[in-house]
């Protein structure tokens, strides 16, 4: 590679960005053209992490290292594996669709909207690449401004209180990250170094107080019960692009931290509370589930079924075995896909109609068959139907949970069966059925729209058909992680949880 | 190899051209495509079908599907006796209602949808049977019970038709959950999800338990009525059978596809096709008997009192799967894929004449108000009497074979089989009933709809009476196959469907003599000519007889009516409880009261706590976070101490 891939994808958006607020305010098609340009081209740029990325080593690869605050022991370090690369092109993908679906609905401060996207999306990919906790700190916090901004000022009627729930509940767990931070910091021998703080074996007391600081942070973001109230806000009021990378990367930033550095820096922590966080994430799939059935809007009901989806993500990693991790790391792409997706397309009928009542559709696929095939196929592969990707997330998942723990594999695996009761019973009331007269004279959607949606379908069957392609590249890193969190001894107390739950 | 493929990817090619081309390019010529491809599926299912009478069987994997840790699994076929029968009727019967479909659905708007849903059905019917793995079965199983989503919805402005593609997903999924349970304890039990291994090392599970939720249960047993869950929803047995009916909304030559020959019969399939298992644990083997025969039952006795003529179609349709089930419960597998295979004829050709009833009486379902069609429409009548006749099992027509090989069987079960075959026998008796009522009333006696509906009565087009007569004649002789020995010794031809399945089912264990064979014959048929001849008295003769039995016994009737009230019992113990657990306790309480109050309540009693201390702080953000921070602070130090540091 000529070029430093990974830094290229973070800044290029971030000085994009900058770009883009020096272009004339009413100039609106040039800002618009400039954001699809830089999204389009990021995502040309990080296409080689795909095509050139070394399946066979758990190895952090396309590493960038250099000294940045040598005295506080600070380093501009980068690098992706198996478990982050597939998180930075979907990064990049998303972003361009979020840019097309915007096209027209975004009307004012055109100019910010598209600067505070692109911010967003190299504070993302940057969280996904850095291995200096000081750094991932930075991008960590970095990204919640634009999101902030993203949902409290183009955001819907009830945006302001939205937006700063999400702030608040964040913030709350990034400050006990940071403690938590600073901590390891100073039993590392004063260096934020990740890959120096996954060869370290810290002291189990040390390790839980550890775990539950970034729990705190992760456990927000995920969002895992019982911290997951702002998600419906802040995925209900915020405008589309906000809904799709909110669904799409930020909440997996969650998992990926669990991943990233809970599990491989916290082994013993990780593996007492996995009983804990099982049970959390069981609780999370009903509980989400259930709650979709009483919802009334559109896109709340497709933030609680985030909610019941992460608890499938957080169950298959802490059950703490291939299938589960594997069934994780895919389930959090295969969310970003057709959750992503369904926001695309509820923004897409959202700009024709302005309602998100679902009492106000019936008989869309009447009026706009195109869109309900589309909508279809999101939502067979949300109920994890056989050929589309959220089945293998799904299965392996369960399989992985029902191997840890019988008991959670039965559980979680009610979750199927509440998930096809309320994302069927949507579909029959907002496409099925006599045609609302609300909808009378709406258009299909045009080419844009079908351009913007296609690239996730056939990711729904790319990755139902032949996932290979994508659980190789986490194959060996997964692994590797495995048996990092295994190395570790069995700590009494994760024993007594056992004991407790069975 | 290549031909095997080309079977399933046919009806795969048509889908996708006819899905994505059907509006602008193929429209109302949409059938040719899907016809074509269901041909050629058909014609080399049958060259197949030959290599395996040769005695050749195929295993072999296509492309690897999945690989996690020690799991793999692939798309692979498996081509033996049983599969093969189920190519044959998969395709014949698909062929059948491709063509009729063309008269039955024409001028519909959805014309070129229906044929690419009826494609993608049969891709997916197919990939079901030609599996050699479970997950492929999974597979095909969840994609038919999509294409029976989108097929019973598929007038779906109608929300009856709507309501009626969601229950059968939605019900379908209770017996998916513990289906996929098994799968997952098979392959945690012995490391692979393929029949080869699952058959061959099933064997060292024997006598282990699993400690289930604190029960020690046999884990053959566990594995074998797991499997079977997902069979009860597939196939409509008690207690998952209530979306069956229900699937009547969508067009007949659906009905007479999916919810008669083929998809519903998957779960008989799959009972048959993990005999291995199922023969290891006798108590999951008699809970197969009792369930199919109490459902059959149960189904038939709803049968009775129905007007709708797809609607008693559809409950003998589970009363016969029930029969299915009850054969295989006796390990009778051979006569029950017998009966399935026999049953996918007779079956279609009711449906099939049915859906010809309506065309004519422009879209008419009430029994009641037919009556004297055999004149206007001769030859719906005369292959519906023919498919009549063979449900209930008159000597010489194929249901009279399978259904007097299940009970003779059965009959040789132990006492779980003798059990079975008395209500097998009665069952046989009220089905030559109820399928002669419809007979009585529709095509005989005068004609009582409106006088509109008789100036309109009229023949079936040719694209329609074309495949029933086709159908009449596997009705009449697709059970000469299996001719029971003390019949065929006489004419000199063998029970050739009990040869041809023994390397998969091997041979049903036989105690009693020759006498008795001729006595359970005779029982059978007694039962048959008699329940045909009740049903004339009945509805031809004395009409006024069954109108005074309802007044007489009106608690029984309105039951019966009510089908139990089955469906009011689920909607009042798991509907509405899980709705209002949502409303009212979900989202009022946990989520609005306790975390939403939590969140807003601490900051609200720290800033007022604070407003008190002359306000330390100030601006919102600062304060919400800070005591945000202390609460989670406080709620983790609590956690730590109770996981004892």
């Amino acid at each position: 590679m000529s070029y430093p891939i990974l830094s290229t994808v973070i800044f290029l958006p971030i000085v994009g960005a900058i770009f883009i607020l020096f272009i004339k305010r009413t100039n609106e098609s040039l800002i618009r053209w400039t954001a699809l340009l830089l999204s389009l081209l990021t995502f040309g740029l990080s296409l080689p992490l795909f095509t050139s990325f070394d399946k066979t080593t758990a190895q952090m690869q396309f590493r960038e290292v250099s000294n940045w605050i040598p005295a506080w022991g600070i380093k501009y370090s980068l690098g992706v594996d198996g478990i982050s690369v597939l998180f930075v092109l979907l990064s990049t993908l998303l972003t361009i669709l979020c840019v097309t679906v915007s096209w027209k609905s975004i009307k004012q401060r055109t100019k910010e909207f598209y600067a505070a996207l692109l911010l967003i999306e190299g504070s993302m990919i940057g969280v996904f690449c850095s291995l200096d906790l000081f750094l991932f700190y930075i991008f960590w916090e970095a990204m919640l401004i634009p999101m902030y901004l993203l949902i409290g000022v183009w955001g819907g009627p009830n945006r302001i209180y939205a937006a700063i729930k999400f702030f608040l509940f964040t913030l709350v767990g990034s400050v006990l990250m940071l403690i938590g931070i600073i901590v390891l910091y100073l039993n590392t021998g004063k260096s934020f170094d990740v890959m120096q703080m996954m060869t370290t074996n810290y002291p189990y007391h040390l390790q839980l107080i550890l775990f539950w600081a970034f729990f705190a942070a992760f456990a927000v973001k995920v969002p895992m019960f019982p911290v997951h109230t702002w998600l419906p806000d802040a995925h209900t009021e915020a405008p589309t692009a906000g809904s799709v990378i909110l669904a799409g990367i930020l909440i997996k930033m969650g998992a990926y931290g669990f991943l990233r550095f809970a599990m491989p820096i916290l082994p013993e922590a990780t593996k007492a509370m996995s009983p804990v966080m099982m049970v959390l994430s069981v609780i999370a799939i009903i509980y989400g589930a259930v709650i979709c059935l009483g919802q009334t809007d559109l896109k709340r009901l497709i933030a609680y079924s985030s909610v019941s989806h992460m608890g499938f993500v957080t169950l298959g990693i802490f059950a703490l075995n291939i299938q589960g991790l594997q069934g994780g790391i895919l389930q959090m792409i295969n969310h970003g896909v057709v959750t992503g997706g369904l926001f695309l397309a509820v923004g897409m009928i959202y700009d024709r109609t302005h309602t998100r009542k679902i009492a106000d559709y019936g008989g869309t696929a009447s009026v706009l068959p195109i869109y309900a095939a589309f909508f279809m196929v999101f939502t067979l592969a949300s109920i994890g139907l056989p050929a589309t990707n959220g089945f293998i997330g799904e299965f392996l998942i369960i399989l992985g949970g029902f191997t840890a723990s019988k008991l959670m594999g039965i559980l979680s695996a009610t979750g199927i069966i509440i998930g096809a009761g309320y994302m069927l019973w949507l579909y029959q009331r907002v496409f099925f059925m006599e045609v609302n007269p609300k909808l009378q004279g709406f258009k299909d959607i045009d080419m844009r729209e079908i351009l913007t949606l296609v690239p996730l379908v056939i990711l729904v069957f790319w990755i139902g058909v032949y996932p290979n392609t994508f659980l190789s590249f986490m194959d060996v890193s997964v692994q590797n992680l495995i048996s990092r969190v295994n190395s570790a001894g069995q700590p009494q107390v994760a024993q007594q949880i056992l004991e407790v739950i069975k | 190899m290549d031909k095997y493929i080309l079977i399933p990817l046919l009806p795969l090619a048509a889908f996708l051209i006819n899905i994505i081309f059907g509006k602008a390019v193929t429209k109302d010529k949409a059938h040719w495509i899907a016809i074509l491809a269901v041909l050629g599926s058909f014609v080399l299912a049958v060259q197949t079908f030959t290599e395996v009478l040769g005695g050749k069987v195929v295993n072999q994997d296509v492309y690897t599907w999945f690989v996690s840790g020690n799991f793999r699994v692939s798309v692979g076929f498996l081509i033996d006796q049983l599969s093969a029968v189920m190519l044959i009727v998969v395709t014949s019967v698909s062929l059948l209602v491709h063509i009729y479909s063309v008269g039955y659905m024409h001028g519909d708007t959805g014309y070129y949808r229906f044929f690419s849903y009826l494609s993608l059905f049969t891709f997916s019917m197919l990939m079901l049977v030609m599996g050699n793995n479970l997950l492929q079965l999974y597979f095909g199983w969840e994609a038919v019970g999509l294409c029976s989503y989108f097929l019973i919805g598929f007038w779906y402005e109608k929300k009856s038709a709507s309501d009626a593609g969601k229950k059968a997903f939605i019900v379908n999924r209770f017996g998916d959950f513990g289906f996929g349970l098994g799968v997952m304890l098979i392959f945690l039990s012995l490391g692979s999800v393929y029949y080869a291994d699952i058959f061959s090392k099933i064997g060292t599970l024997q006598g282990q338990t699993i400690n289930l939720l604190g029960y020690n249960v046999d884990l053959i047993t566990l594995i074998a009525l797991l499997l079977f869950c997902g069979a009860v929803g597939k196939s409509a047995q008690i207690p998952l059978h209530v979306w069956l009916p229900d699937a009547m909304e969508g067009p007949t030559p659906v009905s007479a596809l999916i919810h008669a020959a083929t998809m519903v019969t998957a779960g008989v399939f799959l009972v048959a096709r993990f005999n291995p298992v199922f023969n290891l644990s006798p108590v999951a083997m008699a809970v197969v008997a009792l369930t199919g025969a109490i459902t059959s039952l149960f189904a038939a006795t709803i049968a009775l009192v129905q007007n709708d003529i797809k609607r008693i179609v559809a409950y003998s349709t589970i009363s016969q799967l029930g029969y299915m089930f009850l054969a295989c419960g006796v390990g009778a597998y051979g006569a029950g894929v017998f009966h399935l295979y026999t049953h996918a004829y007779f079956k279609a050709l009711l449906f099939l004449g049915a859906g010809s009833v309506m065309h004519a009486m422009g879209g008419e379902l009430d029994i009641q108000k037919m009556g004297g069609l055999k004149k206007y429409m001769p030859v719906t009548y005369w292959t519906f009497l023919i498919a009549s006749l063979s449900i209930a099992g008159i000597p010489g027509l194929s249901g009279f074979f399978s259904k007097d090989e299940i009970l003779w069987l059965a009959y040789n079960g132990g006492p779980v089989g003798k059990v079975v075959w008395a209500i097998g026998t009665l069952v046989a008796a009220l089905t030559a009933f109820y399928s002669f009522r419809i007979i009585f009333l529709a095509f005989h006696g005068r004609f009582r709809g409106t006088h509109e509906q008789e100036h309109h009565l009229h023949e079936s087009p040719k694209a329609m009476i074309i495949p029933l007569m086709i159908l009449a004649i596997g009705a009449i002789a697709a059970g000469w196959v299996g001719i029971p020995e003390i019949i065929g010794s006489k004419i000199g031809v063998e029970n050739g469907i009990a040869n041809f399945f023994q390397p998969v089912f091997g041979h049903p264990h036989v105690h009693a003599g020759p006498e008795e064979e001729q006595l359970v014959m005779g029982v059978s048929i007694l039962c048959a000519v008699g329940g045909i001849f009740v049903s004339w008295i009945f509805y031809s003769l004395k009409p006024e007889i069954p109108k005074s039995l309802a007044a007489t016994f009106k608690g029984i009737h309105t039951t019966l009516w009510n089908k139990y009230y089955i469906d009011e019992l689920y909607d009042f113990i798991i509907i509405r409880p899980v709705k209002w657990t949502s409303v009212n306790v979900l989202m009022a309480v946990t989520d609005g009261a306790i975390i939403e109050g939590i969140v807003n309540g601490i900051p609200r009693a720290i800033a007022s706590f604070g407003a008190k201390l002359r306000k330390l702080q100030t601006g919102y953000v600062q304060d919400y976070a800070v005591s945000m921070a202390i609460g989670l602070f406080v709620i983790i130090t609590l956690v730590l101490i109770a996981t004892g540091r």
